[in-house]
């Protein structure tokens, strides 16, 4: 049967990307937090932060896009949550399909519809006068990177989705995920900060990948960060999937 | 007859932590019949259906479906099974047509669109074919519902509490259709808490309670456990049922005036 994971995948994949085209106020509300975020810190609090040189829009998106997926997540959880509380999920569950092709669907509409959100967020930041001479491969690079990036977020989010009882447990989870970056290089360099708390910072995941994106958007070398960046993507990825699969074992057990 | 029967269930046991569910059932359905499963809310009925239909395993006993174990040939077992009712819903937000494609191409049926073309058809949907099933009303949800488990042709339905919620025109309408389905073949499993829908429809009934099954056979089976009955003559004033399916048109027989009331 696992001959037929790719077509179950594919069918129910096509269901829940029709969900989010009947339904894009989802994606809107995914995007509002960061634009939400960039506008205030652009064009009121930017101006009061040092960064050195080069403008503070090109500074902040990197960690904007990383805020932007964790609260596209949220979602991710949400739309697993209602299919498992409708019995819709268990409809399938009974039915001649590769099972895990239920869990593939909703990561891979995931990934869409985060990708979807950051495209929505680059366009508003270009608008703002965010700017890069970034070549093809490192815009690819940089595309790699947040979609690895999601792929880890989204098995995250894949827990609460299938183990919530509320709608509001399903959601919460991802508020923490989206606060992370204050504690980061994302607004303001790791420099200024107290002990702890630089130490703190310069030593989460988000500091390393935000470091990574701007310096692949400002071509400049990425050095040992990239590989920092990418082991925590990786890292997380591995730690989230296998999480993910235990709970979903338990579940349909 | 020597076939095997459809679904044939040995000493089931289930636990949710301390709390035993199912303390030791054991139930034979023969292929092609309608067998109601009747127990009041918390009695187990569906924790039954879920182990026969892969959702959730036993603790200990038995348990096959068309001739496979469920817990060592689950595969198999969906492959000859299909569920409707309080739990495997329907997807709201795709349409009717939408719903039954969805499943044809799960159960990789060529001609997706014509399956669900002739059971929009049959199930009197056509009109609302297009139309969020969100919008649809009980009874046409049922019927969606039902539809969708006739797609590829499962020998085995399990219906769990099919009329809770339905007007009375609506419960005929699923009543007919569950007729007409053991009329071609299918096996169909019934969940209820309604005695008059076992008695309706069932070519046998079990009594599950507390775990148990404590009554099993047909009506007049069941019947004969109870003192012989002695035989008056009573006026039946109509119920209020037939007096709403009366007044709204409905193609239903008419009430009968006397009727035989059994007494012990």
């Amino acid at each position: 049967m696992t001959s037929y994971v790719v077509h179950d995948t594919a069918v129910l994949t096509q269901r829940s990307l029709r969900h989010i085209l009947r339904s894009p106020d989802t994606i809107i509300t995914t995007v509002a937090t960061p634009i939400a975020m960039l506008l205030p810190f652009v064009y009121v609090f930017g101006s009061a932060i040092q960064i050195g040189t080069g403008s503070y829009v090109n500074y902040l998106l990197p960690g904007i896009l990383l805020i932007t997926v964790a609260s596209g997540i949220a979602y991710t959880a949400f739309r697993l949550f209602t299919d498992v509380s409708s019995g819709i999920f268990e409809r399938f569950q009974s039915m001649p399909i590769t099972r895990s092709a239920v869990l593939w669907s909703h990561v891979l509409t995931s990934v869409v519809a985060n990708l979807t959100s950051l495209a929505l967020v680059v366009i508003v930041a270009v608008a703002m006068g965010f700017r890069s001479a970034a070549g093809l491969l490192a815009w690819l690079a940089v595309l790699g990177i947040m979609a690895l990036f999601t792929l880890a977020l989204t098995w995250l989010a894949v827990i609460p989705g299938l183990t919530a009882t509320t709608v509001d447990g399903v959601s919460g989870f991802s508020y923490p995920l989206i606060f992370l970056p204050f504690i980061s290089s994302a607004f303001v360099p790791t420099s200024g900060m107290p002990g702890p708390v630089r130490w703190f910072a310069e030593h989460q995941p988000v500091t390393s990948i935000v470091d990574t994106i701007r310096n692949l958007y400002a071509v400049q070398p990425v050095g040992n960060g990239g590989w920092i960046a990418l082991g925590w993507c990786v890292g997380l990825l591995l730690v989230a999937y296998a999480l993910a699969m235990r709970t979903y074992r338990r579940k349909i057990a | 007859m020597t076939t095997t029967p459809a679904i044939e269930i040995d000493g089931l046991t289930k636990s949710y932590g301390d709390h035993p569910v199912l303390e030791g059932v054991g139930l034979s359905v023969p292929s092609g019949t309608i067998f109601a499963l009747l127990g009041s809310n918390g009695a187990g009925k569906t924790t039954v259906v879920k182990i026969l239909s892969t959702l959730l395993k036993a603790d200990g006993g038995t348990a096959a479906v068309n001739g496979y174990d469920v817990a060592t040939q689950p595969a198999n077992v969906r492959e000859s099974i299909s569920l409707t009712g309080q739990f495997a819903a329907v997807d709201e937000i795709l349409t009717g047509r939408e719903n039954l494609v969805l499943v044809a191409q799960l159960r990789r049926l060529k001609d997706s669109g014509q399956i669900a073309d002739d059971l929009l058809a049959r199930f009197a949907l056509t009109d609302a074919a297009n139309q969020k099933a969100a919008t649809y009303s009980g009874g046409m949800r049922r019927r969606l519902e039902i539809a969708m488990s006739l797609i590829g042709n499962p020998p085995v339905l399990f219906l769990d509490e099919p009329t809770t919620g339905l007007d009375p025109q609506s419960r005929l309408e699923v009543w007919r259709t569950v007729q007409e389905l053991a009329g071609q073949g299918t096996t169909v499993l019934l969940t209820t808490q309604h005695l008059d829908e076992a008695e309706h429809l069932a070519d046998q009934i079990a009594v599950l309670h507390e775990g148990r099954i404590i009554a099993n056979g047909t009506l007049a089976e069941l019947t004969q456990l109870l003192p012989p009955a002695t035989v008056e003559y009573v006026e039946k004033q109509p119920t209020l049922e037939d007096i709403f399916l009366a007044i709204v048109g409905h193609d239903a027989p008419p009430p009968t005036q006397t009727t035989t009331v059994r007494t012990h």
